[in-house]
Order: structure tokens, then C-alpha cells, then sequence
């Protein structure tokens, strides 16, 4: 058996390659474990994939609309959704080579299967037995198999799998979860999205502009329920617009399976029933942390509700034992892995590093319009007794917006009233998810009004109306 | 050129005010006298006239501005043959919110002097601008922060938990004058022991913040000391029902004057100093201050506050000229129209808390005054005169003394002295 590891990263996503890169950064000889594909759901059947798909979407809008614009396309518009799959496909390979290459060259080691921590310092491991998603990823070159590995620190990694909601399990053919919605063999006529989160609207989105009929169907009052009311108003203000039907504080109850397609009971707040008839349905309810597998359990590990319990270095009440990304609790995004991955390996090392603040976690759907924050909404900041000065730009304000063709759009932003503190930001409209940045950066350097009034934004470009918005607050807009 | 209209110094240490409301809109005619806005100072509502004629061309603070630090440009008028359109567009003009920074223009080199030094003698400190601002709201001092963010950088949390742990160490006289007192935790930290919706948020005035400052300054920087003493004042009632009674009607029956006991504490607290003058002082760093006449401020309670008016040489004025004078005092107080110049300086003050039933109280000084006369209710006691029991009204005064002005003998003295002039008051009518 090969010499212990200083660290063994149990997942190859995101928070676990790039802890992993981190680790051997540092000088920790490291390895980590993956039963299925390097990059995660993120890079294989997520974040990435869904972009890639949501820009042929982009393009094909932009195709239909090239008159706007002055310009002739001869001949029909069309798409092949073998090919707009395949392109995703091919993305996320690309993707996923450039990880194992990573690894590589930082000289982690891979080790190819399922992980089970038989100890604080042994990590067991056996040939996956889950059934690899199609069409799978060929195994890397150079990785090490089945075995026992010593480790003296022990990452679980393991991500998270689509949430289920008894009685409407996902068949994987009639309903969906996010895996069959990203390699669809045509596109349904008529599709059900249950739950209105990011995953939800963005294949929402992606299947409208496709010319999908689709109806949204979620319990709660508003969509995007983790978004500021306003902001998530106007975004379905436009999905409407565009022909999507959207039910709030509504929830299917029953889903009846046809021949080729799906007849759902759905009950509104009154109680009122009907069914809602569709080709297909995918079940968006969020998704769960892969906690089952490890041995977590047997070692006494802390879990509440599905979630491993860490402190905001990652360590779990075991010693030697961590936890980062989504078995450590929400928000479960990649970049949010990403960060407590590094953070953890720091805190390994010694190097004492700034604990993750979840207020400052950004957040974006990639739909059409985009959708960004990051912060507290404006209820949040009104339920904690805060007082605020909040300010809102829209983008026909805007130059570069009305350029673009994209003049609907709004950012709003809310400070403390009295100490200046940027609150949160919140933005829907062209581009928004690369805008949110430039407040990210600012709620991190606690910049106040002030710093951002200062700042010169350069002109013609969409982020000045994230300027506005902050002139708003404080009475001092200009062009609105 | 257009002529700017700056934010007026209303008093000597004046360094900022509030623009509380502009009279006249942009493009207005404005000939010299009119009154363009208001100025909101601690404790007064003010007028800023224009000197000049011309057009109001450009606003530049708006109304409801607060903390406009004295000399700021607030508006613009164009002059004769100016365009008033032109003028406006001129800018750009420094806005009180970058200004803010700069240090007074009214002459106060204390605060000046330190600023500078302490830039000079300590290394740059790396601190958020959040921290920046909270910690100077609360004046609290950076250098002596730690900071937990990147590289050691202070951010909002080290100053929340520094202003949490540690209030009482900060000293005062270190920094400028903080808005706020130094031993008030942060907001949230008071807010967390009251269920949310079980309180009201009543904001601040500048009247509220200055008392807060002012006391929190006096009670920390003044050695207080305290000296009790009854007085009767049976004599003093049968004078002052006889001066009553004495008053000639005006036409609708109403007296020309009431002087009320009050009137006769005021008189007698005046002619007390000029009779113990090493007691009617003023206390600085180098010097002490020994005033000519009494200037004698009276605590004036007022809707949101409080203010002392000073009545100035009030060992000259007649008991009568007193007494108009505070009834007029007390009205434009509660219309918060008094002029600064009307409520600052004196060397002693009255506080009588006597209509309320209070017994004895002892007041804080007000600087920078000495001395202050905490003064109780008359009422009827039994005491013993000539051997056995009698009644009279007594009234419970107690004087706190700036220790490092007054000291106990000079102090006694003064309360003795003021004694003597209540229980024989027509020593204060000659």
C-alpha cells in the first residue's frame, strides 16, 4: 500500500477538485476519489452543460428576432436537437478533460471508484455500483483502483443528487430530473416544470424559447423564491410575456402516466383541483446531499437533517474527518463548494483563514431574462429590523442596454440607512449574471455608498446602471 | 461671477449645521435681507439671508441635508447680467457627503491639532471603509482595533465586537467630539434584548445627540462634588406676594409683572457670585476664567429636550426685567428660534425640578459653567425655632461644583452666601 495521504477528497466536483488543487498547492500530497466523472454535476450535468444549452437557445432567439436588428436570414429557422445536445456534450467533455488535467499536473492523484471512510484515516475503495449516467465519461488515464487508502485528513466531497417527491418519483422518461432534461432526443411539445428554483426556470427558459409550451407549476407564492420579490415579479412578468404559464402557491399532487406523456393533478391555495395535461414533466425540487455512502453514520460523524454539521472550517465533531459543499448545508452551488473547499485545506494548513460569510454568496439563473443577487433581500432585511435605503435603476435608462435590444431590466440595490453598508443587490435583465460581481467584490471590501458613488463605471456598458442604482438610494440619480 | 451662498458659522464653535428647509426655489429673485433657508444648529432654527441681489441660480445642498459643515457652498446666485442657467450648470460643487472629511473651518485647533498629529504618529491603519464609519459615528479609536479580516485589515465585525467588549476603555478627549456617546453599544446589539414590533424607533435630533454628547463629555471630564442646603423662604413668599400685589394693570386687567420664585433664585444665585467672585470662574487647560458679571443660564424644559437660556448679568437686572426676560426666553426655546448666542457661555446655572414635587436633585454641569443650582420644591415643614417647633416653607437646593474650578470651602461659601440672600431676599432689591 502506497504512504498515507495528507488529504483525500472524497468527490471530484467542484469543491473537491479545486480544494484538491489547493491542497497540493500548499504541499499536502492528496488524492482524490471519484466514482463517475471529474467536474461533478456542475461540469457534467449542470452549471456547464445547461449554459451550453441556454446559448443555443440564446442564438436561436436572436435568429428569430435578426430583423430587429436590420437583418435578413433566408430560409427556415430551425434547430436539431441531437446537435444542440451533442454541442453541450462536447462542452462538458472539454470541461471535464481540462480537470483531469488539472489534477495532473498538480500532481493530485486520482483514484477511480466509490468511497466508503471505514476510519478516521482509511478510506475503502470499491467499483461504483451506481448505474453511470448516459452517455458516460470514459475512465481517465493514470487512475488508481480499488483499494484501501490511508489519508490523515479525510474531505467528503460527495455533492448532491435531484430531491424526490414521493409518489412522483422521476421515471427518467415521462418525468425528468435535470439529467433527461439536458440530453432530450427531441424537444416535447408540451412540458411541466415542477419547482421554480434555478434549476427549474432555466429549463423552463431553455424549452419555451424553443418553442415548448411550458407551464411552471410551484408551491410557493412566488418564483425564484430564494430571489427579492420584486426582482422575481418582473422576471415573470417577461416569462409570461413570452408565453410561459406560470402557477404559484400551487403543487402537483398526482401525476398520472400516458402513453407518451404525463396528466398531473395540480391543487391551488384554495384547494381548487384540475389537471394539467403535457408531453413531459421534470421534477426541479431541489436537490439533496449525497450524506447515504461514506460511513459517515457508523463513524459518529454529525449530521442534522441530511447535512453534515461543520463549522466554518469544515471540520466535523470526528477529527481528521471534513465536510464542504452541499453535505455541508445551502446554498448548494458550485462556487460556494469551491470556496469551502479552499478555506477548508487552508485551515488544514494552518493558515488561518476569512470563514465563508453565506451573505455575501452570490447567486445567478442563467434564464432569459437573467436573473442575479446577492445579499439580503429586501424582506429579509425589513424581518431583521433593519433600515434601509433602497435604490433602483431600470435599464431603458440605459445606453448600452437600449443598444443591445434588451432595454428591460432592473437593479436594485438596498444599503443600511445608517451606516451605508451594502445590504444586497439584486438584478434581472441582459448579462446581469457577470454584473453581480462588482457589488460581490464591493460587500466584501464593506465598501459603503460612498466607495461605489466614487467609483467611475465606464460608459456605454450595462454595469452603469448598477451605479444609478446606488445613486438612486441616495437621491442622486441621474438618468431616470 | 455668480456669488456662492455658504453654510453660516452661527456661533463661534459651530462646525456643521442642518439645512433644514430653502425658502426661496432656484430661478427666484432674491434682493439682500430676503431670507433664503433655514439653518437647523443643535439647539436653534436659524436664517440664512441673502446679501447680495440676484437670482438664487443653483441649490446644491438640498433642503433636509443634515451635518453641512460650516463654509460649505450651498447655493449659487447669479449676479446682475449673469445667466441664471449658466450658473447652474456650472458645477461641480463640493457636496457635504465628500466634504465631510475636511477639517472645520471655523477656528477649533484642539480637534485640528490632534487630527494631524495622530496621522502623523501612527503607521496607516488598513480598515474597511464600513469600519471607517462606524467606528468614527461612534467614536471609536482604530489604532487601538484589532483586526481579524484579510491581513489583519479591520472590518465591520471588529469594530461591532470592539464596541461591544470594551466602551468604557475608549477615553473621550482622544477623538473629536463623537456625535454619539463612546459607551453605547451598537444599535444592533441594544436592539437584540427588545422583541422586534414591541418598540418604536424614534431617530435622533441634533438637539437629542448634542445633550447625549454634551453631558456623556461632562460627566466623564468634570470632578462633580455636591452641597445641600435648605432654605427657608418664608420671608421670600411674603415678598413676592407683596411685589405681586403691587403691579400695576394694563388695560385688560392683567398685571404688568409676576415675578416668580424662580425669578428670585435667578437674582439671588447672581448676586451670590458677585459677592463670592472667586466662585463666578470658568475652568480651562491653562487658565481660569473669572467673569466680570452673572450670567446665569436657566434650564428650560422643551418638547424633545431641553435648553438653557442664559440670562446675562442678571446681578444688575431688576427682579421684573428678569422675570420678562425668561417668560420670553421660554417661549422662543419651545419654537426653538433662540439664537445661539442667547443659550451659550454663563458660569452658573438654575435647574428647578421644585413644580414636580421633587424633594432635592443633583444635576450634571453643563460646560462651561462651574457650578449648577439643582433646586427642590418649597414646602411646609416643622422646624425648631427659638427652642421649639415651628412651620415653615423650606426649600432643598444642592450646587455641583467643578472640582477643579470650585473647590468645597469656595463652593460652601457661594451656597451660603445664596442662602442668605433667599432667606433675607431684600438684600436683592437694592
Amino acid at each position: 500500500m502506497a504512504d498515507a495521504y495528507d488529504i483525500l477528497v472524497v468527490g471530484g466536483g467542484p469543491g473537491g477538485y479545486v480544494a484538491a488543487i489547493r491542497a497540493a498547492q500548499l504541499g499536502f500530497k492528496t488524492a482524490v476519489v471519484e466514482r463517475e466523472h471529474l467536474g461533478g454535476i456542475c461540469l457534467n450535468w449542470g452549471c456547464i452543460p445547461t449554459k451550453a444549452l441556454l446559448r443555443s437557445a440564446e442564438i436561436f432567439h436572436y435568429l428569430n428576432h435578426a430583423k430587429d436588428y436590420g437583418l435578413k436570414v433566408d430560409g427556415k429557422i430551425g434547430f436539431d436537437p441531437a446537435a444542440v445536445v451533442k454541442r453541450s456534450r462536447a462542452v462538458s467533455a472539454q470541461l471535464n478533460n481540462g480537470v483531469g488535467f488539472l489534477l495532473k499536473k498538480n500532481k493530485v492523484d486520482v483514484i477511480w471508484g466509490e468511497a466508503t471512510i471505514a476510519s478516521p484515516g482509511e478510506v475503502l475503495v470499491a467499483a461504483s455500483k451506481k448505474p453511470a449516467m448516459q452517455p458516460p465519461n470514459p475512465i481517465p488515464k493514470g487512475v488508481l483502483g480499488a483499494s484501501t487508502y490511508k489519508a490523515k485528513n479525510i474531505i467528503v466531497a460527495t455533492g448532491a443528487r435531484p430531491r424526490v417527491i414521493p409518489g412522483i418519483e422521476p421515471d427518467r422518461t415521462l418525468i425528468w430530473t435535470y439529467f433527461e432534461a439536458m440530453v432530450p432526443k427531441k424537444f416535447p411539445t408540451s412540458l411541466i416544470v415542477m419547482g421554480s428554483g434555478a434549476i427549474g426556470i432555466e429549463f423552463a427558459s431553455f424549452y419555451r424559447t424553443m418553442g415548448t409550451k411550458v407551464t411552471v407549476v410551484e408551491i410557493l407564492p412566488q418564483i425564484l423564491p430564494a430571489e427579492d420579490a420584486e426582482i422575481a415579479a418582473h422576471a415573470r412578468k417577461r416569462f409570461e410575456k413570452q408565453g410561459m404559464e406560470i402557477l404559484t402557491s400551487t403543487k402537483v399532487t398526482r401525476v398520472e402516466k400516458k402513453p407518451d406523456g404525463v396528466v398531473a393533478t395540480i391543487e391551488d391555495s384554495k384547494g381548487a383541483t384540475r389537471a394539467l395535461e403535457a408531453e413531459r414533466m421534470i421534477s426541479a425540487v431541489g436537490v439533496t446531499g449525497n450524506v447515504e455512502n461514506p460511513g459517515l453514520e457508523t463513524l459518529g460523524v454529525k449530521m442534522e437533517r441530511g447535512i453534515i454539521v461543520a463549522d466554518g472550517m469544515g471540520r466535523t465533531n470526528v477529527p481528521g474527518i471534513y465536510a464542504i459543499g452541499d453535505v455541508a448545508g445551502p446554498p448548494m452551488l458550485a462556487h460556494k463548494a469551491e470556496h469551502e473547499g479552499v478555506i477548508c485545506v487552508e485551515a488544514i494548513k494552518g493558515l488561518d483563514p476569512q470563514p465563508l460569510d453565506k451573505t455575501m454568496i452570490p447567486s445567478c439563473t442563467y434564464c432569459n431574462p437573467q436573473v442575479a443577487s446577492v445579499g439580503l433581500t429586501e424582506e429579509r432585511a425589513r424581518e431583521l429590523g433593519i433600515e434601509v435605503s433602497i435604490g433602483r435603476f431600470p435599464f431603458i435608462g440605459n445606453g448600452k442596454a437600449i443598444a443591445l435590444g434588451e432595454p428591460e431590466g432592473l437593479v436594485k440595490t438596498m444599503f443600511d440607512a445608517k451606516t451605508g453598508k451594502l445590504l444586497g443587490a439584486h438584478m434581472v435583465g441582459a448579462e446581469v449574471t457577470e454584473l453581480i460581481q462588482g457589488f460581490v467584490i464591493a460587500m466584501n471590501c464593506e465598501t459603503t455608498e460612498a466607495e461605489l458613488i466614487n467609483s467611475i463605471f465606464s460608459h456605454p456598458t450595462l454595469s452603469e446602471t448598477m451605479h444609478e442604482s446606488v445613486l438612486d438610494a441616495y437621491g442622486r440619480v441621474i438618468h431616470a | 461671477m455668480p456669488i456662492d451662498i455658504l453654510m453660516p458659522a452661527l456661533s463661534p464653535t459651530m462646525e456643521k449645521g442642518n439645512l433644514a428647509r430653502w425658502l426661496k426655489k432656484e430661478g427666484d429673485k432674491v434682493k439682500p435681507g430676503d431670507v433664503l433657508a433655514e439653518i437647523e444648529t443643535d439647539k436653534a432654527t436659524m436664517e440664512v439671508e441673502a446679501i447680495d441681489e440676484g437670482v438664487l441660480a443653483k441649490i446644491v445642498v438640498p433642503e433636509g441635508t443634515a451635518d453641512v459643515p460650516v463654509n460649505n457652498v450651498i447655493g449659487l446666485i447669479a449676479g446682475e447680467g449673469e445667466n441664471a442657467k449658466s450658473v447652474a450648470a456650472s458645477g461641480p460643487f463640493p457636496m457635504s457627503e465628500k466634504t465631510l472629511d475636511a477639517p472645520p473651518a471655523v477656528p477649533n485647533a484642539p480637534a485640528v491639532a490632534s487630527r494631524t498629529l495622530n496621522a502623523e504618529s501612527s503607521p496607516r491603519i488598513f480598515a474597511s471603509p464600513l469600519a471607517r464609519r462606524i467606528a468614527k459615528e461612534w467614536g471609536l479609536d482604530l489604532a487601538s482595533t484589532t483586526g481579524t479580516g484579510p491581513h489583519g485589515r479591520i472590518v465591520e465585525r471588529d469594530v461591532k465586537t470592539a464596541l461591544a467588549h470594551a466602551p468604557a476603555a475608549v477615553p473621550a478627549q482622544d477623538t473629536k467630539a463623537p456625535s454619539v456617546p463612546l459607551s453605547t453599544p451598537p444599535n444592533e446589539l441594544v436592539r437584540k434584548n427588545f422583541a422586534l414590533g414591541s418598540f418604536e424607533e424614534i431617530l435622533h435630533d441634533s438637539m437629542r445627540k448634542t445633550i447625549a454628547r454634551r453631558l456623556v463629555e461632562a460627566s466623564r471630564t468634570i470632578p462633580h462634588f455636591y452641597l445641600t442646603a435648605d432654605c427657608n423662604l418664608d420671608t421670600l413668599l411674603r415678598l413676592r406676594e407683596a411685589i405681586n400685589a403691587a403691579a400695576l394693570m394694563d388695560k385688560d386687567a392683567k398685571p404688568a409683572y409676576k415675578i416668580s420664585v424662580n425669578d428670585f433664585i435667578i437674582k439671588a444665585l447672581a448676586l451670590a457670585l458677585i459677592r463670592v467672585p472667586d466662585a463666578n470662574v470658568t475652568w480651562t487647560e491653562s487658565a481660569m476664567l473669572k467673569h466680570k458679571h452673572a450670567d446665569i443660564g436657566v434650564a428650560v424644559a422643551i418638547p424633545g429636550g431641553l435648553i438653557t437660556p442664559v440670562v446675562r448679568a442678571a446681578e444688575a437686572k431688576s427682579l421684573s426685567v428678569i422675570s420678562s426676560e425668561m417668560k420670553d426666553f421660554s417661549a422662543r426655546a419651545r419654537a426653538r428660534k433662540l439664537m445661539p448666542e442667547e443659550y451659550q457661555g454663563g458660569s452658573t446655572a438654575v435647574s428647578n425640578l421644585g413644580m414636580f414635587g421633587i424633594k432635592s436633585f443633583s444635576a450634571i454641569i453643563n460646560p462651561p459653567q462651574a457650578t449648577i443650582l439643582a433646586v427642590g420644591a418649597a414646602e411646609q415643614r416643622v422646624i425648631v425655632k427659638d427652642d421649639a417647633p415651628a412651620v415653615a416653607s423650606l426649600m432643598c437646593v444642592t450646587l455641583s461644583c467643578d472640582h477643579r474650578a470650585v473647590d468645597g470651602d469656595l463652593g460652601a461659601r457661594l451656597l451660603a452666601a445664596f442662602k442668605t440672600l433667599v432667606e433675607q431676599p431684600a438684600g436683592m432689591l437694592v
